[in-house]
């Protein structure tokens, strides 16, 4: 019987990060890569899974550590935590993949400043045993990647007529360029966030805040 | 001249909200009423132009001079926050009245990533010392711009009669995107 709980409430705690408390598109946080790095899919899915390494790591590191760390300094403690991982992230990119570290730009670095990390190391890492925290990470990742993925498939599906930088429509399609310059990026994810309120709303109406 | 160009550049045609997505979180989050948009702003563009110098100073007089580039993102987020911390206590000491306006926007300001972004962004460009105090500051002028609009705006809002679907967060990207499209108006204005 325990065990199934156990498992069950993994599930959940995986699950959660991707609708009911998507990052995104319901807690609204981490904007800045959000609405900066999505003009393409590549993009989306290169800064998504950059920030979930950023996000386990540190949420692992917190959890584990979170009794030695005196509550009046823990968010400097964390912050050059965070700082690290990041580093590391920007080194391997750097190293690995130098057209994605390019199109990223200075975004990379910005994911030390990215809310989502603090806000879950604050919100459940420092509560949670590391194996909770580690399963609440990669939820909260998840759920992360797949709405800039969305979100990069949108505006690259209108801003440039291609999907992964393959040409999706024939010579005659003339590209919204809007959607691929800034404007583009707010109105894109204004919209689809209304669009989920609007789905979210549908399947269970008790959930919608007003 | 150079330094008015890159006044102008950093408030109009590079809005750090509106072209580079940096200061979201506040720009939404603190952007209901016009005086608190307005503090805001004010702390924000206080915290900037100390940290462009600061971390200026650091970047070439601790890091370059010694080669630890990739300590560039640790020591750039200790700064901003011990930065951050000393400006509250300080101004608590200094000036009360000025506390009870800024005060509980200080600590936001740490995780704001307009703060960080500036400290990055003169290190990649390479700018000069005078050049990145300058800029800091037009960029805080700039952010206190568009927060201040875009609260005159959502005032407005407040009396419109939205879809259910588009309330909250929906509405103000929106807005803000309509808001990005005037400020691409500004293009062309500077070369920088």
């Amino acid at each position: 019987m325990a065990d199934t709980t156990v498992h069950r409430s993994i599930t959940t705690e995986f699950m959660k990060g991707i609708v009911r408390d998507n990052p995104v598109f319901v807690q609204v946080l981490g904007m800045c890569p959000v609405l900066a790095v999505t003009t393409s899919v590549a993009n989306g899915i290169g800064m998504g899974l950059a920030t979930t390494f950023v996000l386990v790591f540190s949420t692992l590191i917190a959890s584990t550590v979170k009794g030695g760390v005196p509550p009046q300094v823990r968010i400097p403690v964390y912050a050059v935590v965070i700082a690290t991982f990041v580093t590391i992230a920007d080194l391997v990119l750097k190293a690995f993949f130098p057209p994605l570290s390019a199109s990223l730009g200075p975004y990379v670095p910005l994911i030390v400043v990215n809310c989502i990390i603090m806000g879950r190391v604050e919100a459940f890492a420092t509560r949670n045993r590391p194996g909770l925290s580690l399963v609440d990470a990669l939820g909260m990742g998840a759920g992360f990647t797949l709405s800039l993925m969305v979100l990069g498939a949108v505006r690259e599906i209108l801003g440039s007529g291609a999907l992964l930088g393959v040409a999706l429509f024939g010579e005659g399609f003339s590209p919204m360029l809007v959607m691929i310059l800034p404007p583009g990026a707010f109105l894109t994810l204004g919209v689809l966030m209304a669009v989920f309120n609007a789905v979210k709303a549908k399947n269970d109406p008790v959930l919608i805040r007003t | 001249m150079t330094y008015l160009v890159t006044l102008i550049s950093a408030i109009v045609v590079n809005n750090f909200v509106l072209t580079y997505f940096v200061g979201i979180c506040p720009f939404i989050g603190v952007s209901k009423k016009i005086d608190s948009a307005l503090s805001m702003g004010l702390a924000v563009t206080f915290v900037m132009t100390i940290t462009a110098t600061v971390t200026w100073i650091i970047n070439h007089y601790v890091l370059i001079a010694f080669g630890l580039p990739f300590l560039e993102y640790v020591s750039y987020i200790v700064v901003i926050a011990s930065l951050v911390q000393f400006v509250e206590m300080f101004i608590k000491k200094t000036s009360p009245a000025l506390y009870r306006t800024l005060g509980i926007f200080l600590p936001l300001i740490t995780t704001n990533c307009a703060i960080l972004f500036v400290a990055l962004i003169q290190a990649m460009r390479e700018l000069g010392f005078l050049e990145s105090v300058v800029q800091g500051f037009g960029a805080g002028v700039g952010f206190t711009l568009a927060i201040v609009i875009m609260a005159g705006i959502r005032e407005q809002l407040e009396v419109a009669d939205i879809p259910r679907a588009f309330r909250g967060a929906a509405i103000t990207l929106i807005t803000a995107g309509i808001l990005a499209l005037a400020f691409m108006g500004f293009t062309g204005l500077t070369s920088a």
